[in-house]
């Protein structure tokens, strides 16, 4: 017996003494998705966008505190300092100039410098139809591009929107993949260097770039040596893709992992335990993000038409009590897509708190008086039966409508919960295929019009190729009116205002029931400092120069 | 000879070709497209983006035409373009699989080294007490689930005594040394072969113990006894010489999971194998992957009963290859 212990301590020692010792210039991170594509303009992810934040840099984000500034440009354009101007465009229409200059010293990791000539193949590749570019919008709003010098140039935008300042025009390399466009435009979302030769040094021009790819494995980043702002403190960052969560917290506890990307890691439930288990040796930081978890409903069902039985829906909901239940209180109850974080939020509009006796006197003012075997009916003896459709596999939101499920039914309200494989369930939707309602979630942008959601051109149909997300087919002319107005409003005070009566039309109206906002847990180790979560479209790793390890 | 594995060639072929209708079909009905997925998540995309994009990637064609014209370029070596990974399929699926094999194969290779003489073991003296303890093993092994034992493995190996690492294939630096290099893999290969290999040891040991256990009980056996011949060698012999081709065919059929990967095993570890990648492939509706990775563990499979067929042939003199049915 003894010989065979001896035999496997021989065997297993090697394996135990020879972890590497890791020099703290290298931190690994690790989030659970690996991008579809390198190619900034091609797809929109936030896998990409995070590693991506690292090796490159838009003309203008949001940072920390919600205030747009610059990072590929000298100064954000405005009104106010000039660099920003309307115009009127051929046919009358008014337009918008805005002037941009980008950084002097900004270079590609090969030291060929940032110019105007890599802004015209960016546009030349957004507008172009078959460069699998997926949302064109953006770049046909862009009517011309006019160079001054090499770093200065102004662009002609068709109308004008309040949004003018934020860029978030992500450059592409004229010098290396001008070429694979002019060869072949339909095949460029294929043969791109972004994706064929992911390591070019070429292809970054931010903190770091990257030295080794292994599709759904493993990114390696290295400080880039031509990379403008200050130097990053880590020399190198390992990024591994663990998609199991249950694994990712191992990885984390083992050490095999320094830290995890908070946007794309850990679960709000799986934060809270962790910190409750290991806070003594991570900070762990619960940053409300852009991400709204609401119901959609479908207001072609003649159970749901009536507003008066939407708001006893929601008020028959105790939100509260399953933001303390499920997350601790930590995750906000929404009142409406615009986050109260957000600078636009109106705390005027409307608010429901759980009040049964409230909705149950509505449902009965809107005609569902009478209960049969504790469900209601009306006069016509329909029974107030209806479904609820969402995702499968995502527990939390399976834990909600179990709930939901409950609280309806104290005031008289079947529901009937229908859970189906996200890429179902997402063509339900375009399709508009659900009975009656559909929970899933929303990211929206700080400032965000919410067009695509609300507006009465935006209700997906056969006629317009089933796009635009206003899948309640909610119709409200004035609610059209502000939207348009919302977008065009230049001063910020009238444009607060506008926000304010599109939150107080949705309040009354609820075409869409407000459940939470979704909430990122950052578990940071001790020694890490410098993570600065955004809770924002734009996260923390746009910071990253700024990461350091302290021992 | 020559005559049966040109049949069996031909008719791998055909089944090739049925099932790259099959599985196109199938994933082709499947609800939602590529573009419905980007519609959903980017609220900038207008009618227009989609009928173009719907247009760029072939789906406003019937199924049928684009089937064909997948078939016309891959009878020419075209496998096409991963969707997911924005590379092309081949240059996805190789690496993978050299990685999957490495996983499973190791897994395979100490499954059937422990079962063998596991199953031999217990069949010995059926009931005994060695025969109890061995199945009680067999049972707790298929019993657990490959996500729990992952789980379990990593907690015990990684977050608590901290001996392995919990997951990836690490880093091997560019100037470190052949045997530095196999260490880190090794390292890093541990738990998740022990993950694979614990499920499939407890499948092949209850397999040979049976097919044992009938041979033991057989006449010839007797004969051997009677005649003299000692214990050690009747069972090598002639028992374990018998007991061998059912059990041959289960490994051999098991050869053709090896490709398509452990996806449970892979996920857990974080191990850039073919499981993990073809079941991706299927939920982000990347046609070109799917079909590929599916293709290459139907060919597998089929490589695998050929093997099964072989080998019933080499341990059993009794079947005979040129013979065919009804002959």
């Amino acid at each position: 017996m003894s010989r065979v212990l001896a035999v496997l301590v021989a065997l297993i020692l090697p394996f135990t003494l020879t972890t590497p010792a890791r020099a703290k210039d290298e931190l690994v991170v690790a989030m659970t998705q690996y991008p579809a594509t390198w190619n900034p303009v091609i797809g929109s992810m936030l896998a990409k966008s995070l590693i991506q934040s690292m090796t490159r840099r838009p003309f203008t984000a949001w940072d920390a505190d919600w205030k747009l500034r610059c990072h590929l440009c000298v100064e954000v354009p405005t009104l106010e300092n000039g660099r920003a101007r309307r115009v009127t465009l051929e046919g009358g229409k008014e337009g918008l100039e805005v002037d941009l200059e980008i950084q002097p010293a900004a270079r590609w990791g090969d030291g060929v410098p940032v110019s105007v000539r890599d802004v015209a193949f960016t546009l030349e590749v957004g507008k172009h139809p078959l460069s699998g570019v997926a949302s064109a919008e953006g770049y046909r709003r862009i009517l011309a591009m006019k160079p001054h010098d090499d770093k200065r140039f102004t662009l002609t935008f068709d109308r004008v929107t309040f949004d003018y300042s934020n860029i978030d025009l992500q450059l592409l390399p004229a010098h290396i993949d001008k070429p694979v466009f002019d060869a072949d435009p339909a095949e460029y979302r294929n043969r791109n260097r972004f994706d064929t030769d992911s390591t070019n040094p070429g292809l970054a021009h931010g903190p770091y770039r990257f030295v080794q790819v292994v599709p759904g494995s493993q990114i390696v980043l290295e400080r880039n040596p031509t990379w403008w702002g200050p130097t990053p403190h880590f020399r190198r960052i390992v990024v591994r893709i663990v998609e199991s969560t249950a694994a990712l917290e191992a990885n984390l506890l083992s050490g095999s992992v320094d830290y995890v990307l908070g946007e794309l890691g850990l679960t709000l439930d799986q934060g809270l335990l962790f910190e409750k288990r290991h806070g003594q040796r991570f900070d762990v930081v619960h940053k409300p993000a852009l991400i709204y978890e609401h119901i959609d409903v479908n207001l072609d069902n003649p159970l749901l038409a009536d507003r008066r039985v939407r708001q006893a829906l929601l008020m028959a909901i105790d939100r509260e009590a399953i933001s303390r239940t499920l997350f601790e209180g930590r995750q906000p109850v929404a009142h409406g897509g615009v986050s109260p974080l957000d600078p636009m939020f109106s705390p005027a509009a409307r608010q429901y708190r759980h009040d049964p006796a409230e909705a149950r006197r509505l449902l009965d003012a809107a005609g569902f008086s009478e209960l049969r075997a504790g469900v209601r009916h009306n006069a016509k003896g329909d029974r107030f039966s209806i479904e609820l459709t969402t995702t499968a596999g995502n527990r939390v939101r399976e834990q909600v409508a179990q709930v939901l499920q409950s609280q309806w039914r104290q005031v008289g309200v079947e529901l009937r919960i229908r859970a189906e494989p996200p890429r179902v369930f997402s063509q339900g939707l375009n399709r508009r295929a659900f009975s009656g309602l559909a929970m899933y979630a929303w990211v929206t942008r700080p400032q965000g019009v919410p067009r695509s959601t609300l507006h009465s051109g935006e209700i997906p149909s056969e006629a317009n190729g089933w796009t635009g997300q206003n899948y309640p087919a909610y119709r409200n002319a004035e609610m059209d009116r502000v939207l348009d107005a919302m977008e065009r409003e230049l001063d910020e005070g009238r444009r607060r205002a506008l926000f304010a009566e599109m939150q107080r039309l949705h309040a009354e109206d609820l075409p869409v029931l407000p459940l939470f906002f979704r909430v990122d847990s950052f578990v940071i180790p001790k020694k890490l400092k410098g993570v600065v979560p955004t809770g924002h479209v734009n996260g923390s790793t746009l910071s990253v120069e700024n990461w350091r390890w302290v021992d | 000879m020559g005559r049966w594995v040109a049949a069996r060639a031909a008719g791998a072929l055909a089944t090739l070709l049925l099932m790259s209708v099959v599985v196109f079909g199938l994933i082709g009905l499947m609800p939602g497209d590529p573009v419905d997925l980007m519609v959903a998540g980017d609220p900038n995309m207008t009618s227009a983006d989609a009928a173009r994009l719907r247009a760029l990637y072939g789906l406003d064609r019937p199924l049928h035409e684009r089937y064909l014209a997948w078939a016309g370029k891959a009878l020419q070596g075209e496998l096409g373009f991963s969707r997911s990974f924005g590379r092309p399929v081949l240059e996805i699926l190789w690496p993978r699989l050299g990685n999957t094999l490495l996983l499973a194969g190791l897994a395979f290779a100490i499954a059937i080294v422990v079962a063998l003489p596991l199953g031999m073991l217990a069949a010995r003296r059926p009931g005994g007490r060695v025969d109890y303890l061995v199945n009680l093993a067999c049972f707790a092994g298929v019993s657990a689930p490959p996500f729990w034992l992952a789980l379990l493995m990593i907690t015990l190996f990684a977050v608590a005594l901290g001996w392995l690492p919990a997951g990836g294939m690490g880093d091997v630096p560019t100037q470190a040394s052949w045997s530095d290099a196999a260490l880190i893999r090794a390292r890093h290969l541990a738990l998740p072969v022990a993950t694979l290999a614990l499920v499939q040891i407890g499948h092949y040991t209850r397999f040979m113990r049976a097919a044992m256990i009938e041979a033991l009980r057989q006449d010839f056996m007797r004969t051997a006894r009677a005649k003299g011949v000692s214990e050690a060698r009747a069972v090598w012999d002639h028992a374990f010489a018998n007991a061998l081709a059912p059990v041959l065919t289960v490994l051999a059929l098991s050869f053709g999971g090896l490709f398509s990967g452990a996806l449970i095993t892979e996920t857990m570890f974080a191990w850039p194998g073919t499981g993990k990648a073809i079941y991706q492939a299927i939920l982000e509706n990347d046609f070109n992957l799917a079909l590929v990775g599916l293709l290459i563990a139907t060919l597998a499979t089929l490589l695998g009963n050929l093997l099964a067929d072989l080998a019933q042939a080499w341990v059993d003199p009794r079947v005979s290859l040129t013979a065919g049915p009804g002959a």
